[in-house]
C-alpha cells in the first residue's frame, strides 16, 4: 500500500491481528461469535467491505473453516479466527487444508479449560496447537505473539509463512494479548518472495493442465509419499523459520521460559532477580511450531535449569525437555487457566528465587 | 456417417467406478453436457463431496475442490467469494447434504450464494455400504434400519427440494429423475436453468436428482428404475418447487 500510514496507534491485540490481516492482502474472513476473540471479526465486518473484501459470519466454526478453505484453493488470502470450543470444531478442516496442503490462516485466542470453559487466560491448547490438533498426522506453522506490536507483526507473518510452505498457520495467543491495549507501529506488508501458486483452481481453458484441491490418497504409495514429502517440510521450517527471543541470557544460570504474556510477567520477575543479584535470563519462544530447539540446546550448553512456565498444567514443557542437552534439568512453574490465576510479577520472584538457589 | 452422440468435452475419457446402472453416471453426463452447451467448462469450479462422487475430479475436465464430507457448500461459499467470476458448483449425495452437511446446505441457500448444488438423492449411503439416509423412505429396509426406516424413531425422510424452496435466498429449486428418456430430458433442462441462473447471477439455484443405487438397493438395474418411479416419485413428487429467478 503506497497511502501506507505508519504512525503509532493505540489498539487492542485482536484488532491488530485484524488490522495486519487487510495489510496483508487477506480479502476473505470468515468467522463465528465467540469470547475473547469477537473484535476480530467485528473490526473485519467493518473494515472489509471498505477494501473491497469479503465477510461472512458464518453459520458455525466448521462452515467458516472450510470458506477459508474454499477461498485458499483459489488462491486467496484468507483467515478465520475463533476460541477453544469453536477451534476444535475447525479440526476437521485444518486437517482438511493441511492434507490438501493449503495456506490459510487460523487465529486462536485460547480461553480457559476444556468444555464450555471460561474466557480467562489460558495456554492449554498449546498441544492442540503445535501437534496438528486434527486426524491424520500432520502439523501446522503455530506464532506465539506476546504484545499487540506482535500481534500485529506476526499475523502478517502467518500469511507469508502459510503461502511459503503451503500449510495453514495458526496466531495462538492467551486472552490477555488479545485484548489488552498498547501502541502499535502498523507496519507495511514486507515485501517477502512468495512462491507462484500453479495449483490453485481457476477454471481450466482447453488444453490446459487440471488442478484438483484434495487430500484423497488411494494409489499405492501415494500417501505414504505424501507423509514423507511434509515430513521433509516440516524439517524445512525447523531449518530455517524458527524464531525465539532471549533476554539476558548471556551469563545465566537460571533460564525462565515461556510464551505469550507470562513470558512479559517473568521479564518483569527476572528484572528484580538481576536486581537481587541472581543471573537469571528468558527464552522466549516466538514460533511453537517449528520449536527453536537450537536454541534451547545452545543455551544448555553453559546453563544447565531450565524453569517452563506456562498458564496450565505443564505442556510446552515436554518440548523444552526435548531440546535441552540431557543434563540439563528443568522445572515447571505452572497456573493452570482459570479466573485469578494469572501470576504475578513477586509470585514468579519467588518461583525464580527458588529454582536460583536449587541451580546453584 | 454422421456422429450423432458422443462424450460431452468436459468429461474424460474413462471408465468410472460406478456399478452397473447407478444413476451417478446420468448425473455426471447431464451436468457436464450443461457446461458445455453454455461453453463454461474454463470457467468452472466443481466441489465434490464424500461420497460415491467423490472421485468428481477424476470424471470431469475441470478444476475441483474436494470438500470434506457435507461441507461442499461452505467450500464452494469461499471459493465464490474469492472468485466471483467463475461459476461453482457442488455435487452431493443425500448423506452429505442432508445429514452432516445439512447446516452447510441451509445457511449457503439461505445467504443465497452463487452458487449451483446438485443433489443426488438415492435413499442410502452408497459409498459406505447402504445404510440408512436422511431421505431413506419409511419401511425401506438398509443395514442400519434392517426392519424398515422407522418414522417415531428415525424421523420422515427430508424432502430438500421443498424445504429448500422456503429460503428467500433460493433463487431456483427443482427435482428430476433419470430413470427414463422422458425424465432424463427434463432433468437436463432443469440442470440447464440452474447454471443459466448463476450464469445470469441470480442467487443459488438447487437441483436434487432422485437416483437409484442398485447395489445397495439389492436390485438389478431395470428393478431400480422401476424403483424410482414406483416408489420414490411418489413419494418426492418432480417438479419445479421455487422459481424467483424466472428461468
Ligand atoms: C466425517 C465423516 N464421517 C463419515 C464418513 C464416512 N462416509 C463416507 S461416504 C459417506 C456417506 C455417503 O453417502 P451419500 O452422501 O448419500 O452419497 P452416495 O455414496 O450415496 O453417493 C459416509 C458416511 C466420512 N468420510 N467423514
Ligand atoms: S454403491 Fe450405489 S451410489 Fe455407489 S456407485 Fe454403486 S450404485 Fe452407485
Amino acid at each position: 500500500m503506497n497511502n501506507h500510514k505508519t504512525e503509532k496507534v493505540f489498539l487492542k491485540g485482536n484488532e491488530a491481528v485484524a488490522m495486519a490481516a487487510i495489510e496483508a492482502g487477506c480479502r476473505c474472513y470468515f468467522g463465528y461469535p465467540i469470547t475473547p476473540q469477537s473484535d476480530i471479526p467485528e473490526y473485519l465486518s467493518r473494515e472489509l467491505p471498505k477494501v473491497g473484501g469479503t465477510f461472512i459470519q458464518a453459520e458455525s466454526e466448521i462452515g467458516s473453516i472450510n470458506m477459508v478453505l474454499g477461498a485458499a484453493a483459489t488462491g486467496a488470502r484468507a483467515m478465520t479466527s475463533s476460541s477453544g470450543p469453536g477451534i476444535s470444531l475447525k479440526q476437521e478442516g485444518i486437517s482438511y487444508m493441511a492434507g490438501s496442503e493449503l495456506p490459510g490462516v487460523i487465529v486462536d485466542i485460547m480461553r480457559a479449560g476444556p468444555g464450555l470453559g471460561g474466557i480467562d487466560a489460558s495456554q492449554a491448547d498449546y498441544f492442540q496447537a503445535t501437534r496438528g490438533g486434527g486426524h491424520g498426522g500432520y502439523r501446522i506453522i503455530v506464532l506465539a505473539p506476546a504484545s499487540v506490536q506482535e500481534m500485529y507483526d506476526l499475523t502478517m507473518l502467518a500469511f507469508d509463512l502459510a503461502d511459503m510452505y503451503r500449510m495453514p498457520a495458526m496466531v495462538l495467543a492467551d486472552s490477555v494479548i488479545g485484548q489488552m491495549k498498547e501502541s502499535v507501529t502498523p507496519n507495511p506488508r514486507p515485501k517477502t518472495e512468495l512462491p507462484p501458486k500453479p495449483w490453485v483452481v481457476r477454471g481450466k481453458a482447453a488444453g490446459e493442465p487440471q488442478n484438483v484441491v484434495k487430500s484423497l490418497y488411494l494409489g499405492d504409495g501415494e500417501m505414504e509419499a505424501f507423509h514423507w514429502k511434509m515430513h521433509a517440510r516440516y524439517q524445512e521450517l525447523a531449518d530455517k523459520e524458527c524464531r525465539w527471543e532471549e533476554f539476558m541470557t548471556d551469563d545465566a544460570e537460571l533460564i525462565v521460559t515461556a510464551f505469550g504474556s507470562p513470558a512479559r510477567i517473568a521479564k518483569t520477575a527476572i528484572s528484580m532477580a538481576r536486581e537481587a543479584g541472581m543471573k537469571v535470563g528468558l527464552l522466549r519462544p516466538i514460533t511453537l511450531f517449528p520449536f527453536p530447539k537450537k536454541a534451547y540446546a545452545t543455551l544448555s550448553e553453559s546453563c544447565k535449569r531450565f524453569l517452563s512456565i506456562e498458564l496450565s498444567t505443564g505442556q510446552m514443557i515436554d518440548d523444552v525437555r526435548l531440546s535441552v542437552a540431557r543434563d540439563a534439568e528443568v522445572a515447571f512453574y505452572g497456573r493452570p487457566p482459570g479466573a485469578g490465576s494469572l501470576p504475578t510479577p513477586e509470585e514468579l520472584f519467588v518461583q525464580i528465587r527458588k529454582n536460583y538457589q536449587a541451580a546453584a | 456417417m454422421k456422429q450423432v452422440f458422443s462424450r460431452p468435452e468436459s468429461l474424460k475419457d474413462v471408465q468410472t467406478h460406478f456399478c452397473p446402472g447407478c444413476h451417478h453416471g446420468s448425473v455426471h453426463r447431464l451436468v457436464a453436457e450443461a457446461i458445455d452447451e453454455f461453453g463454461i467448462a474454463s470457467q468452472t469450479i466443481g466441489v465434490a463431496s464424500v461420497g460415491c462422487s467423490v472421485f468428481l475430479y477424476g470424471y470431469f475436465d475441470v478444476d475441483v475442490i474436494e470438500a470434506p464430507h457435507g461441507r461442499a457448500p461452505a467450500v464452494a461459499t469461499g471459493a465464490k467469494r474469492a472468485r466471483p467470476d467463475r461459476i461453482v458448483f457442488t455435487y452431493q449425495g443425500d448423506g452429505d447434504l442432508a445429514a452432516i452437511g445439512m447446516s452447510e446446505i441451509i445457511h449457503s441457500a439461505n445467504r443465497g450464494e452463487d452458487i449451483t448444488v446438485i443433489f443426488v438423492n438415492n435413499t442410502t449411503y452408497g459409498m459406505t455400504g447402504g445404510q440408512m439416509a436422511p431421505t431413506t423412505m419409511p419401511g425401506q429396509k438398509t443395514s442400519t434400519s434392517p426392519y424398515g426406516r422407522d418414522i417415531n424413531n428415525d424421523g420422515a425422510p427430508f424432502k430438500m427440494a421443498e424445504l429448500l424452496s422456503q429460503l428467500e435466498g433460493v433463487a431456483f429449486s427443482a427435482r428430476v429423475a433419470v430413470n427414463s428418456p422422458k425424465n432424463v430430458i427434463q432433468a437436463k433442462k432443469m440442470i440447464k436453468n440452474a447454471f443459466r441462473c448463476q450464469i445470469e447471477k441470480k442467487g443459488f439455484s438447487f437441483i436434487e436428482v432422485l437416483a437409484s443405487c442398485p447395489t445397495n438397493w439389492g436390485m438389478q438395474p431395470l428393478e431400480a428404475n422401476k424403483r424410482v418411479s414406483d416408489e420414490m416419485i411418489p413419494y418426492f413428487p418432480l417438479g419445479v418447487y421455487r422459481n424467483t429467478a424466472n428461468l
